[in-house]
């Protein structure tokens, strides 16, 4: 896998309300490339929230979001994609295949990826001509993380992405994240299970 | 241009597998234009006179009908928010999507028209020009009928919103369309309204899908 140079993402004094009610303000930290960042927090804290700030699908209330030095809300304006974002909404047509739902991500993207090796990796090898809805919800959520895997990204921002998931799963999440780190990238992930994740994170966050 | 192929081809082959909902527009449309003959006075020429409007109106409605799904489900899986953070320009995507809505919706509504047409006795020879105004007006309905869906995707219930959003815009087709058809009917050259009809549909499908974008991109907040 060839070296991707990421650049800075930079979050400063970013404040978050949702409605009329601000969760939480002064939020700063730099996350270089390479390194990697985990939210966590209870519900309601607003993780979900700041994972749309960082992806830039809202502006925060006040503070700055920027990547490589150019607002987020500007990069998400179609000109070039250094950001994958994976909500808990999976993203995934259901009533498309698995095999058309990851075509699809990669074309978009102009993505290129060897489908077969990454069904076997994600252990979807058999659901490839199943459509979506009758997946389970563990499955559907590996066949969304295999959507994003497929995006040719520097920043990686995952909302919650071992919900559903099982061990191994999870442990295939973990070495994906190593070798995207590994390769200069960069990631947040927004959780509840920080262990699944732990000795990795450079910043911590606690909303 | 691969991406705009793609989504084409991804919203053409999801309305294959749901046929049943992209069908509900067109029927609409076949009843409501078959009642009127039945409830109107059953003479040729009041049936010609009003056959017209009839069809113009029942096209115009089942175009809003069909549009308030272009997005929301899109929006409802998330899918919305990924291709707002693709590459691709949203507002390519946008037309991609309303090309495959009006290929799937508006091309049969145009190629069954003239066969309630003759319900309403109007005459085999202006079915040609019926046929072509609604090719140049289904277009600029479709994209008028995107900018009121992608409006109101982030609302609850955005149905009737969206008519009232933009059955007002929908006006001009209405006249040249019916105005077309009328002086097809007396066999008289429609060329005026058709040029009318044909500037309204490169107007509104160029500004339509940025317009959408833009709306999408406040709505997905």
């Amino acid at each position: 896998m060839s070296h991707v140079s990421g650049a800075t993402l930079a979050v400063k004094n970013v404040e978050i309300a949702r409605g009329e009610r601000r969760l939480f303000a002064g939020l700063d930290f730099d996350l270089a490339s390479g390194q990697l960042a985990l939210v966590t927090g209870p519900n309601g804290a607003g993780k979900t929230t700041l994972m749309r700030t960082l992806a830039g699908l809202r502006l925060p209330s006040a503070g700055s979001v920027s990547y490589g030095d150019v607002p987020v809300s500007r990069i998400a304006r179609g000109l070039t994609a250094p950001i994958a974002f994976q909500g808990h909404l999976d993203g995934l047509k259901k009533d498309l295949t698995v095999a058309e739902n990851l075509a699809f991500s990669a074309a978009l993207w102009g993505g290129e990826g060897e489908m077969d090796a990454l069904a076997d990796e994600l252990g979807l090898e058999d659901c490839l001509a199943r459509q979506v809805r009758f997946l389970s919800a563990g499955q559907r959520r590996r066949a969304a993380l295999g959507c994003m895997r497929l995006r040719p990204a520097t920043l990686w921002l995952l909302d919650e992405p071992l919900t559903n998931l099982d061990t191994r799963g999870a442990g295939l999440v973990a070495a994906w994240l190593d070798a995207h780190l590994e390769r200069g990238g960069s990631a947040v992930v927004a959780t509840h299970q920080p262990d699944k994740l732990a000795g990795r994170a450079a910043i911590e966050v606690d909303l | 241009m691969s991406v705009f192929t793609s989504m084409l081809e991804r919203d053409l082959r999801l309305a294959m597998r749901r046929w049943s909902e992209f069908a509900t527009p067109l029927i609409f449309f076949v009843i409501i234009s078959s009642l009127f003959p039945f409830a109107l006075s059953p003479e040729v020429a009041a049936l010609r006179a009003a056959g017209t409007g009839v069809l113009w109106i029942a096209a115009l409605l089942s175009s809003l009908l069909a549009l308030d799904g272009l997005f929301r489900t899109d929006m409802d899986d998330g899918s919305m928010e990924q291709l707002i953070l693709s590459p691709a320009s949203l507002g390519l995507l946008v037309f991609a999507k309303i090309c495959a809505h009006w290929l799937v919706s508006g091309l049969p509504l145009i190629l069954i028209a003239p066969v309630l047409a003759l319900s309403f006795y109007l005459p085999p020879e202006s079915l040609p020009t019926l046929m072509f105004a609604l090719l140049l007006a289904t277009p600029t309905l479709s994209a008028l009928a995107a900018i009121g869906a992608a409006l109101t995707v982030g609302l609850r219930s955005g149905g009737t919103l969206i008519g009232l959003l933009v059955l007002p815009l929908t006006a001009p087709v209405l006249i040249f369309g019916t105005r077309a058809t009328d002086m097809a009917v007396h066999g008289e050259s429609a060329l005026g309204p058709l040029y009318l009809l044909g500037a309204l549909a490169a107007f509104s499908l160029s500004l339509a899908p940025l317009a959408s974008a833009a709306a999408i991109r406040v709505s997905v907040e």
